[in-house]
């Protein structure tokens, strides 16, 4: 068969999402209904269909295709598959949202959403300087143009602003790196690149130059300290469906990338960048922690606590190779992986709680409305607490396992002071999770008003919040999953 | 059907009734909760039958279902051990289980708790089934937990009644002294063989019988020895041994059914079958078995007295339910686990046969539990008269009922045993047939025979409030009569006893016949055949389960042979007492109580043993409590840690936002500095 | 004779102007659009030289991504600010303060 054919089949999920983007966009413009419904419907089914794809385009190989722009291995194949239910649960909390919002009620958010998982699955399957770069942008200007969605609002251009200033200092930053390490080794291919490592040919001032822009680059994409000055001010400004977006789906394709981008391509520049990653996680877990505390508005509240999670995760990431020993690395990464697939689950769970509590001309987004829960929606006043539980790492949820592997790894690494700060750290986290069960459960309620969600939104923001304590019960499931879909993929 | 899944379904069914009523507690009808929760436990008890038929024909299991969690070097597992021990457990707590089932929905019937009281028996058989099934110790431990804990929101489950919660609270308390042990028990266990597996630990146990280990300074003490008693302690505490007996009484406060299934059946069994589970630790440390024999010696005897004075129905049952405990222990003491495990099926049936028939009377006596109301009962309640009996009989280990051959083996095995303790326990069990005759017969004859003493119950009542426990030392302390004041009424004047309806006498009917017959069929295989080859240890050192087989001919023979032994005659001598004292001259037991009345009192207050607690432990406790409260917790942890953190932590956190200005330019400042930073960093250290 | 270093020291000077232009500007926000291409520029012109220098193609190429990737963002930074202008009728740096702490 023709090579080309055979990367076509392989990229095909992309491709499929990239068409169905294009053709949704195009068939939006002959919709009369003011809802939207048949771009929803085709937009899920889009997703739905790409799942389907990469189960079955998946071989458990390691698969190059477009000369090595492209890799299809088992770790992009459970990041997607992740990142589809991702955007699937993410758009069904969402609707009931944009429905109440005239802005946002149009056709061209689902095709932003659809173009913005393609660029996360590009970024997730990159093997290629240039790949990760188009992934990254095609994210950011989707995400950048739905931050600006709500028009009106001065809140979200201002946030917008700010997120596109800031995220294009970050590519640039991104860009300058990549353009030290092709200066350095003479490619721009991620297995080229380990290979000229491994060779010693290559320029080690540009290398490392390179490698504190690429480590920056990244570390915005992550959202962490001192690159994180962006998530507490899009987050609160963006509005919440799109907040859900950018604080859940993508850390998955920003792990993908640091692990394809310093895993693949630079791991013998791991003494290096793991130092640099450690002095950002160390950091990002006092700030976020600290500074979660005196908010008041609790999507800020979850923009710092998303920065002290990825420090988790970079904590994860850190310890991999310990003196030039690569024995714990499966180990660590696996927990970083999971570390970031439980937070994806809990994030978005917490922000389709806030959805739940909005309502048309009403932002659920401070910590005042959360009061009495209890009183009003017993329910969810629980699956709330089963989602700050799980992020302050309370046992036996999912958070739990997450923090526990971290822990663990970064003890088999000899590094028990680390340990001990993280754990200290989570426990001042521990403080602003458990504000919210307090204020649900012990305050009066400000807002009397009911509970309006359609009927399907309540059903799986439920299985969600079931769903964290269920796989707090057997992380295994997950756990083995990410060990054995890294172990088959470095 | 796959012999796994069949595994699974007995466990899961329970829980499966146990959440469907339970989730709809609040709007289910009553006969959804019930029909629920009876559908699964049947199906586990139908589906128990067939693994017991599976493991008769020889199909054991022992495997791991599922990894729940890896930490290091070590994983845990949930999964099962199939054999006979298990087999014969599964089969006694979920046929007892469905009989108090439907028991309960006569007994229950004008309860409000309902359909809570469903979901949690169904629950309790869950964890229960999950205990006798595992094939490790953290599972145990679960299930451990599990079943104590429905047995805590049993207990309480009047919640309004302020001597149900004191009971509660008691009964949580004591029983975590028994869990420390326990848990230490099995952290020796995970420290010194690496794995909670039961067949992997007790396969490496032989190696490891001579290891000694230091606790305080450098003394050496014997791993298995202490490892064994901290077990055994779990086990004191959840199958109520002295000293941490005293919760079992009062635990009386839950409805009675549970007082049946929970407090005498299974639960606090629990503690007997985990030590003939770990029968191969045990077996090599006699220190151990001596401290087991002494204790369940001590049980037996002394707590069969406390019998002999209750008034209230349900306590007379449970001070014997810890005498029978304490036999089954003395059985472990010298290492004739069998035995125990028999006299466990055994009581199984006659006591929950028992606290049913009282249940029974209770519901005949419209919720008076005070036995000097009662009297003549036979002529109005028959069936539960005539199971009652039978349960007594049997109790009493009258020859040919079930309960006469377990109790008899374990009389002889104490006989056989030379291990240290032996010549006591001997002495305390013996006894204890006579004691054990006295208040089964002296409840049974005040109840069911003599004058009907209900019609003028009403001053009793009105007088033994106070007479009875006004002495209690313990303020705090209330018994369970206290709390019925407001909640029962007794009968009526002219109002009579009546029989229960059919959904309780049908259990008490279908407990009396194992009740008589169980013991007669079983003893050969269970004892002397090959029922529990390879699944308990046999004590190399301790012959004594070989030495009773040369003596045994048969359950007939053995039968016909006890009476020329000195326990039938104790038994004997034990009725005609209780006959001349109770029926014919009723005014002897109260001058023998005012003329030995410092025993008298000694007994009636338990042999001080919760005014000790009470004074010592929870006063003690307080105290100190009180004192850290004062120094420690106010000035050092909330002055300085708490606060001082939390205020230092709050300054720090409110310096931290100031950071997050708000304007872009310091945002890509910042972003900038972290650059340099790293580069400044990477290029001078480097 | 021109050298790497020169062309490398020349993308950086760029680089360093942008930066400054980004956080030094207190004013104006289509400055900090210009700065941010002024940055993409930079770039340019390391992979260029880089490509120069190595006799490797890839680098132009992707140059000519970084410059459509660039129109891109231009046109959505724009059409924000157009969006922000209606909404504060000022595009002055310091007036984006509306979210902090």
């Amino acid at each position: 068969m023709n090579p080309y054919v055979l990367d076509l089949i392989t990229a095909s999920p992309e491709v499929l999402v990239l068409a169905m983007g294009c053709l949704i966009l195009i068939l939006d413009l002959f919709v009369k209904d003011p809802s939207h419904t048949s771009t929803f419907v085709l937009t899920m089914l889009t997703l739905v269909g790409a799942a389907i794809l990469t189960l079955f385009t998946s071989t458990g190989e390691v698969v190059y295709a477009f000369n090595g722009l492209y890799v299809d291995d088992l770790m992009g194949d459970l990041l997607k598959l992740v990142l589809y239910l991702t955007a699937i649960v993410t758009l069904f909390y969402a609707r009931p949202y944009i429905l109440q919002r005239p802005d946002l009620r149009r056709g061209e958010f689902y095709v932003l959403m659809l173009f913005a998982t393609l660029g996360m699955m590009v970024m997730i399957s990159a093997n290629h300087l240039l790949t990760i770069y188009l992934g990254i942008e095609l994210l950011s200007l989707s995400v950048y143009a739905l931050v600006a969605m709500n028009r009106d609002s001065v809140a979200s251009t201002e946030a917008a602003m700010k997120y596109f200033v800031l995220g294009a200092l970050a590519s640039g930053l991104l860009l300058y790196g990549m353009s030290m390490i092709y200066g350095a080794t003479g490619t721009l291919s991620i297995p080229e690149i380990s290979d000229a490592l491994v060779a010693n040919a290559s320029n080690p001032t540009i290398l490392i130059f390179g490698l504190v822009f690429i480590v920056s680059g990244l570390a915005f994409k992550l959202g962490v300290v001192p690159f994180h000055m962006w998530v507490p001010d899009v987050y609160q400004g963006a509005p919440t469906a799109i907040t859900m977006l950018i604080g859940g789906a993508p850390k998955l394709a920003a792990f993908a990338i640091t692990m394809r981008l310093l895993v693949s391509g630079l791991l013998l520049l791991a003494p290096d960048w793991q130092g640099m990653l450690l002095i950002l996680a160390v950091l990002s877990l006092a700030i976020g922690n600290l500074a979660a505390i005196p908010q008041t508005n609790i999507k800020r509240m979850l923009a710092y606590s998303t920065i002290s999670h990825m420090g988790f995760v970079l904590l994860g990431i850190v310890v991999g190779v310990v003196g030039g020993d690569a024995r714990f690395a499966l180990n660590a990464y696996s927990s970083s992986m999971f570390y970031v697939v439980s937070y994806v689950m809990m994030s978005v769970a917490a922000f389709g709680v806030i959805i739940l509590l909005s309502r048309a001309g009403f932002e659920a987004d401070r910590i005042d409305d959360f009061k009495g829960l209890n009183k009003r929606s017993p329910w969810f006043a629980a699956v709330m607490m089963m989602i700050m539980f799980s992020m302050a790492g309370v046992p036996f949820f999912i958070g739990f396992f997450a923090k526990f592997s971290i822990l663990q790894a970064v003890v088999a690494s000899g590094q028990i002071g680390l340990a001990i700060y993280a754990v200290l750290m989570s426990l001042i986290g521990a403080f602003y999770y458990l504000r919210i069960v307090k204020v649900m459960y012990f305050d009066e309620p400000i807002d009397e008003s009911p509970i309006v969600a359609p009927m399907d939104m309540r059903v799986l923001l439920s299985i969600n919040g079931l769903a964290i304590a269920l796989f707090g019960l057997f992380p295994q499931t997950i756990m083995s999953l990410c060990a054995f879909s890294l172990l088959r993929s470095l | 059907m796959d012999m796994k899944s069949l595994y699974l379904t007995v466990p899961l069914a329970p829980l499966v009734g146990a959440a469907l009523a339970g989730f709809t507690c609040r709007v289910a009808p009553r006969w959804f909760s019930a029909g629920v929760t009876i559908l699964g436990v049947a199906i586990s008890l139908v589906a128990s039958l067939l693994v017991l038929q599976d493991v008769l024909a020889g199909h054991t299991f022992y495997g791991n279902l599922y990894t729940w969690a890896t930490s290091g070097n070590y994983t845990f597992s949930v999964g099962f051990q199939i054999d006979t021990l298990t087999a014969m457990m599964m089969c006694v707590v979920t046929s007892v289980s469905l009989l108090v089932h439907i028991y309960t929905i006569g007994y229950m019937s004008d309860d409000d708790g309902f359909r809570r009281f469903f979901s949690y028996i169904s629950l309790f058989t869950f964890s229960m089934l999950m205990l006798v099934m595992s094939n490790n110790f953290l599972q145990l431990f679960f299930g451990w937990e599990a079943v104590g804990l429905v047995s805590y929101l049993l207990i309480g489950f009047y919640m309004n009644r302020d001597t149900a919660i004191f009971a509660n609270l008691k009964a949580f308390l004591v029983n975590r002294v028994g869990d420390f042990g326990f848990i230490l028990g099995i952290g020796l266990v995970l420290a010194y063989f690496g794995t909670l597996d039961y067949k992997t630990v007790f396969d490496a146990a032989p190696s490891l019988a001579d290891k000694t280990i230091n606790l305080v300074g450098s003394a050496e003490w014997s791993l298995m020895t202490v490892t064994c008693i901290c077990l055994f302690i779990g086990a004191m505490g959840k199958s109520a041994q002295v000293p941490l007996h005293v919760w079992l009484p009062d635990s009386m406060e839950g409805p009675t059914p549970i007082s049946a299934l929970i407090h005498a059946a299974t639960m606090v069994t629990a503690g007997i079958f985990m030590v003939a589970r770990c029968s191969p630790l045990f077996n090599l440390s006699p220190t151990a078995l001596s401290f087991v024999l002494i204790i369940g010696a001590t049980t037996a005897l002394f707590m069969g007295f406390l019998g002999m004075i209750q008034n209230d129905i349900k306590r007379i049952v449970a001070y014997s339910t810890l005498s029978q405990l304490g036999y089954m222990t003395v059985a472990l003491g010298v290492a004739a686990y069998p035995i125990a495990i028999f006299h466990l099926m055994t009581h199984a049936f006659f006591k929950a046969l028992l606290f049913l028939g009282a249940g029974s009377v209770i519901i005949g006596m419209h919720h008076d539990q005070d036995i000097r109301n009662m009297g003549g009962l036979w002529k109005y309640m028959p069936i539960t008269w005539i199971t009652t009996l039978i349960g007594s009989l049997s109790l009493i280990a009258f020859p040919f009922f079930s309960g006469f051959y377990s109790k008899d083996s374990i009389i002889e095995a104490v006989h056989f045993s030379n291990i240290p303790g032996s010549g006591y326990a001997l002495f305390a069990v013996t006894a204890s047939v006579f004691v054990t005759t006295y208040y089964t017969f002296r409840s049974y004859f005040i109840v069911f025979h003599g004058p009907e003493r209900w019609n003028d119950a009403a001053h009793v009542a009105a007088a033994h409030a106070h007479d009875d426990h006004a002495h209690d030392a313990q303020d705090a302390h209330g018994h369970d009569d206290h709390g019925h004041e407001e909640h029962h009424h007794g009968l009526q004047p002219g109002d009579k006893p009546h029989e229960s309806p059919w959904v309780v006498t049908f259990p008490l009917i279908m407990l009396a016949i194992p009740s008589v017959i169980i013991g007669y069929f079983a003893i050969d295989p269970m004892l002397y055949g090959s029922f529990f080859d390879g699944v308990i240890a046999v004590n190399k050192g301790m012959p004594v389960m070989a030495n009773m087989e040369e003596e045994f001919h048969g359950p007939l023979a053995m039968a016909i042979h006890s009476i020329q032994t000195v326990p039938f005659w104790l038994m004997m001598a034990g009725i005609v007492v209780t006959y001349y004292f109770y029926m014919v001259k009723p005014s002897i037991p109260d001058a023998l109580a005012k003329k030995f009345s410092g025993i008298y009192k000694l007994m009636d207050n338990k042999y001080y043993f919760d005014a000790f607690n009470m004074a010592v432990f929870a006063g003690g406790a307080r105290k100190l409590g009180a004192f850290l409260n004062r120094f420690g917790e106010a000035t050092i942890i909330d002055g300085f840690f708490v606060n001082g953190s939390a205020k230092l932590v709050g300054v720090v956190a409110g310096i931290v936002r100031h950071f997050q200005t708000g304007y872009l330019y310091q945002y890509a400042f910042t972003m900038i500095i972290g650059v340099f930073a790293l580069l400044t960093l990477w290029f001078f250290t480097t | 004779m021109l050298t790497l270093s020169h062309f490398l020291v020349l993308a950086a000077v760029l680089f360093g102007i942008s930066v400054i232009g980004l956080f030094l500007n207190r004013k104006n926000l289509i400055i900090l659009l210009m700065a941010i291409e002024l940055m993409l520029l930079a770039v340019n012109t390391n992979f260029i030289a880089f490509s120069h220098f190595l006799q490797d193609l890839n680098g132009q190429v992707f140059v000519f991504f970084i410059l459509a990737v660039a129109a891109a963002e231009s046109a959505i930074g724009l059409a924000i600010l157009v969006v922000l202008f209606r909404n504060l009728s000022t595009i002055h740096v310091d007036d984006l303060d509306r979210m902090k702490g």
